[in-house]
């Protein structure tokens, strides 16, 4: 499997406060790197540094074995997939106008774009013909989801970059949408960089989990190995998963 | 009667080229105005302040100011458009602005995100959602500017208000109806169609 994306001594800062410390992880083909964290541990930095949004002030990253610095801003982020919580949807657009447009991007065909659009509305189990001229506003939080991954997807792009596109929606859609995206990558094998500060959902969706605390790469282990884990801020993660365990086997009266 | 009717179609019309002309000046200049603004924060009190400072000169003052000032002054047409567009300014300017700066920040970073040129995020996002401010300002400089345009006859303009300035001047109510009423019509008229086209460029 070949490396889509390498990260060496990424280092950032946000308003002369250092964000990011010399973070290093690479995501391959296939793969999901969940990127786990408290509120404030630069892991949406991380996200945005990949994209070009927020600027590194030291390390090095690679995209497709070409440094980022060789690429045109514009060029890497149409190789990127995007989601965020809550979806970031085009308000003016319908569902069929904001799934095209990373294709409409790309330069592909008309035919084509509305053929793409139609298959990955039914990737993300949405029937095409009752939702393709729908508006956002008339969506459910779990229905534009589906859409905001639909659009990552249309360009058909090497790296997913999610962050925390669930974490708004209610548990058993959430629940549905997790097992689905985990359906989509076993399909369509793309490399992913997922955020999250669940640790669920980072032991489900993960290949790789990255622990980020205070900016610094904690743990990089898959989700086995994360469990054995014995930093604090992955014991502290651990105990949080634990609790609910034994909360959840209290006998009901 | 008949001379009386022929009269007011023929001011009717000049008072709509006149709005027309002073509403489409004003908007070429303070629509890109309004775009640049949106980009340089440091810019945007001095622009937005004059265009303040050019609404809060009563508009008879404006058109006296304006009569000695060579190439845009002198009696006529031009030194109303002039005065006029001035007017204007400030509502599209201000709508402009307040509409492409209440683009959801989300949306807006990703469009960057998604690798949509300055250019496209400009055309395709942030100007049809704004569409709605700036429709809304259009309406008020057009409304405004069709009241406003009936002082230019003071200084040789032309349009409805000549009836208005000769009814006063004879002391006779219909005269001044004869201008007040079609400049009233046009502009509950313009109101509404543009009020029309904000709802259809509402998101929905």
């Amino acid at each position: 499997m070949s490396t889509v994306l390498e990260i060496r001594g990424l280092s950032c800062s946000l308003g002369g406060r250092p964000v990011l410390r010399s973070v290093s992880l690479s995501v391959a083909e296939g793969e999901t790197v969940v990127l786990l964290g408290r509120s404030g541990s630069g892991k949406t930095t991380l996200l945005k540094a990949v994209l070009g949004l927020a600027p590194a002030s030291g390390g090095e990253m690679l995209f497709q074995s070409r440094p980022a610095s060789e690429w045109r801003p514009i060029e890497l982020r149409r190789r990127m997939g995007y989601v965020v919580q809550d979806s970031g949807l085009f308000p003016h657009w319908t569902v069929e106008r904001n799934i095209a447009l990373p294709a409409l991007l790309a330069g592909r065909e008309p035919a084509a774009i509305a053929q793409r659009v139609r298959e990955l509305l039914e990737a993300v189990s949405l029937e095409p013909d009752e939702f393709r001229g729908r508006y956002p506003r008339h969506l459910s939080g779990g229905q534009k989801q589906r859409v905001a991954i639909a659009r990552a997807l249309a360009a058909d792009p090497p790296l997913l970059l999610l962050d925390e596109p669930f974490a708004a929606l209610d548990p058993i859609t959430r629940y549905d949408l997790q097992r689905q995206f985990l359906d989509l990558r076993r399909r369509l094998g793309k490399a992913a960089l997922f955020v999250t500060h669940d640790v669920r959902e980072a032991l489900m969706m993960g290949t790789r989990i990255a622990l980020l605390a205070g900016g610094v790469l904690d743990v990089l282990a898959a989700p086995a190995e994360f469990l054995e884990a014995r930093t604090p801020e992955a014991r502290a993660f651990l105990a949080s998963l634990e609790e609910t365990w034994r909360t959840d086997e209290r006998p009901r009266l | 009667m008949n001379g009386r009717a022929s009269e007011i179609a023929a001011l009717t019309l000049e008072h709509l080229q006149l709005v027309a002309l002073s509403v489409a000046i004003a908007a070429a200049i303070a629509l890109p105005a309004a775009v640049l603004l949106s980009r340089r924060a440091a810019w945007r009190p001095w622009v937005v302040g004059f265009a303040n400072l050019a609404q809060t000169i009563p508009s008879l003052a404006l058109f006296g100011f304006l009569l000695p000032i060579p190439l845009i002054g002198g009696i006529g047409k031009r030194t109303a458009v002039v005065a006029l567009a001035l007017y204007a300014l400030l509502p599209i300017l201000r709508n402009t602005l307040v509409g492409i700066l209440g683009v959801d920040p989300t949306v807006r970073e990703l469009a960057v995100a998604m690798g949509m040129t300055g250019r496209q995020i400009l055309w395709q996002v942030e100007l049809p959602l704004a569409a709605p401010s700036i429709l809304a300002g259009l309406r008020i400089a057009t409304v405004a500017t069709i009241g406003g345009a009936t002082i230019a006859a003071a200084i040789g303009g032309g349009g409805l208000g000549v009836f208005i300035f000769r009814g006063i001047a004879m002391l006779d109510t219909s005269t001044v109806l004869a201008g007040a009423v079609p400049a009233a019509l046009m502009a509950l008229a313009a109101d509404e169609g543009l009020e029309w086209m904000e709802r259809r460029f509402s998101p929905r």
